[in-house]
């Protein structure tokens, strides 16, 4: 292989003049960080409220809870992305449409819904699984005390539920830093999209996806160790997280 | 007879085709305590929880203190605050210190002030004698301390009678005692109770009256010598015969 190695890259101005290529990857990781998280905090929210909604005894509920994850788990991310920002504004009235389209930022605020729904799918699955990994008692008892059904859930189900999601969320939550990279096909600058402009330009591919490849490692394993702490701190004394040999 | 605290009356249930009480009436007199028994999946523990509407039944109608807990205007959650009900699993709230568990409902359900559910929470732990373990957790409790925390987490609310699902099923035989030990000093303070157990000593020294279910029937439902003395039915002769042996 003739490969022509310069580590020095980093330092050369990028094409836009003001940027080094160094500064324009950090940049893209500032949007990847900044579309993970909104995407992660809708994500959290809707995924909250249709995993609850699908343990209710209303059948109606369940079943709407039912249809929004299989409508948001089965259609690949990428063609959600696309459908969100090709074919929503084309579909809505012209005047919205426009609208949608004139929005500056339109791929980052496309990229945070369409990733906030599409991992809130996997969200509400795993909240879901997490409440009726509980003991049934556990609600019959929070009912027999007279709590309400939404009190219920807020003091007993909920606390509970979220500690033993702990582990699959943190799964989620690096996915949904991966995935983000997936937001480059509708034009954000994100990390990936920076170390592609970056070889395009530099033809250095090896130092740009090498340096790509380590800022996300780096974010994943800072974000393992916090979710391990917080595992940690939320732990409960003889119960889950306290010891492994003493879970259910 | 005392005044009627609980009216059970012809009350009857399916799961799908399969009946699973079949025209249960019974009445539970103020400050009486009632044994229900009988085989498992005789629709005991139904029975029970259709007390406090945690299951709701097809036919018949049950009242607690006059009000009807079938009846859609029911406030449940208001009607259940005033049942106690002990499980056979405890059920205590893992993440919630035993203090906490105690205080939960007195706070968001009956509105006391924190100071005064911590005080009458102390009082109870005091009283099933478990007042050194208010901070701890659950799971850092015996099944028989967690049972004890369990009625006296029924207690906090001043509950007008207690619902027994089978307390000591699920403790060590060693743990029995302490448990049971608690139910009969709350019988002998005049606490009405419906108690769900195959613990026959503590039904002689303590139950008014004992109720045997077979296949979702009452088939018996006679005052507690009687029943010990000369059971009517062949079925609950059986039942008796099989856990009286040893």
């Amino acid at each position: 292989m003739n490969y022509h190695w310069n580590w020095g890259i980093f330092w050369d101005i990028s094409p836009d003049g003001a940027h080094s290529y160094l500064q324009t990857l950090l940049l893209g990781t500032t949007w990847t960080l900044a579309t993970a998280f909104f995407a992660w905090c809708l994500a959290l929210l809707f995924g909250s409220i249709i995993g609850v909604i699908r343990t209710t005894p209303n059948a109606w509920l369940v079943r709407l809870g039912n249809a929004y994850v299989e409508l948001f788990r089965n259609i690949p991310l990428l063609v959600q992305m696309f459908l969100w920002y090709f074919v929503l504004p084309e579909v809505v009235p012209q005047a919205i449409g426009t609208w949608l389209k004139q929005q500056p930022n339109a791929s980052f605020y496309t990229a945070v819904v369409a990733l906030g729904f599409y991992t809130s799918a996997r969200v509400a699955e795993q909240v879901r699984a997490g409440i009726l990994s509980l003991a049934q008692g556990q609600r019959l008892a929070a009912l027999a005390l007279g709590l309400t059904l939404p009190q219920a859930y807020g003091f007993v189900l909920l606390p509970m539920a979220y500690r033993i999601m702990l582990p699959p969320l943190t799964s989620e939550l690096l996915n949904i830093i991966k995935n983000s990279s997936v937001a480059l096909t509708i034009g954000l600058m994100e990390l990936t999209a920076r170390a592609r402009s970056m070889q395009e330009f530099s033809f250095q591919v090896f130092e740009a996806f090498t340096a790509a490849t380590v800022i996300y490692i780096v974010i994943n394993i800072a974000v393992t160790f916090a979710m391990r702490a917080l595992e940690r701190r939320t732990a409960v004394s003889g119960f889950i997280g306290a010891s492994p040999a003493a879970a259910h | 007879m005392t005044d009627i605290q609980i009216d059970i009356n012809e009350v009857s249930k399916w799961y799908g085709p399969f009946q699973v009480l079949n025209r249960c009436s019974t009445k539970v007199g103020k400050g009486e305590v009632v044994v229900v028994c009988g085989p498992s999946g005789s629709g005991k523990s139904t029975l029970i929880k259709c007390v406090n509407g945690l299951e709701p039944f097809t036919q018949g109608a049950i009242t607690v203190d006059g009000i009807s807990v079938g009846d859609p205007k029911t406030n449940l959650p208001k009607l259940r605050a005033r049942i106690g009900m002990v499980f056979q699993h405890f059920e205590l709230f893992p993440h919630l210190t035993v203090m906490r568990n105690l205080v939960l409902a007195q706070i968001k359900v009956l509105g006391r002030s924190s100071g005064e559910a911590h005080e009458n929470g102390m009082r109870l732990l005091d009283r099933v004698g478990l007042r050194d373990q208010a901070e701890k957790f659950p799971g850092e409790l015996s099944g028989g301390q967690q049972q004890r925390v369990a009625i006296a987490r029924a207690l906090a609310m001043d509950p007008i009678a207690m619902l027994f699902d089978e307390p000591t099923s699920a403790l060590d035989p060693e743990m029995i005692k302490e448990v049971l030990d608690v139910m009969v000093g709350l019988a002998r303070d005049g606490m009405t109770m419906i108690v769900v157990t195959h613990e026959m000593g503590f039904a002689r020294q303590v139950a008014r009256r004992v109720v045997f279910m077979d296949k979702g029937e009452i088939v018996e439902d006679a005052p507690t010598e009687e029943f010990f003395g000369s059971p009517r039915s062949e079925r609950a002769q059986m039942f008796l015969s099989k856990i009286l042996q040893y």
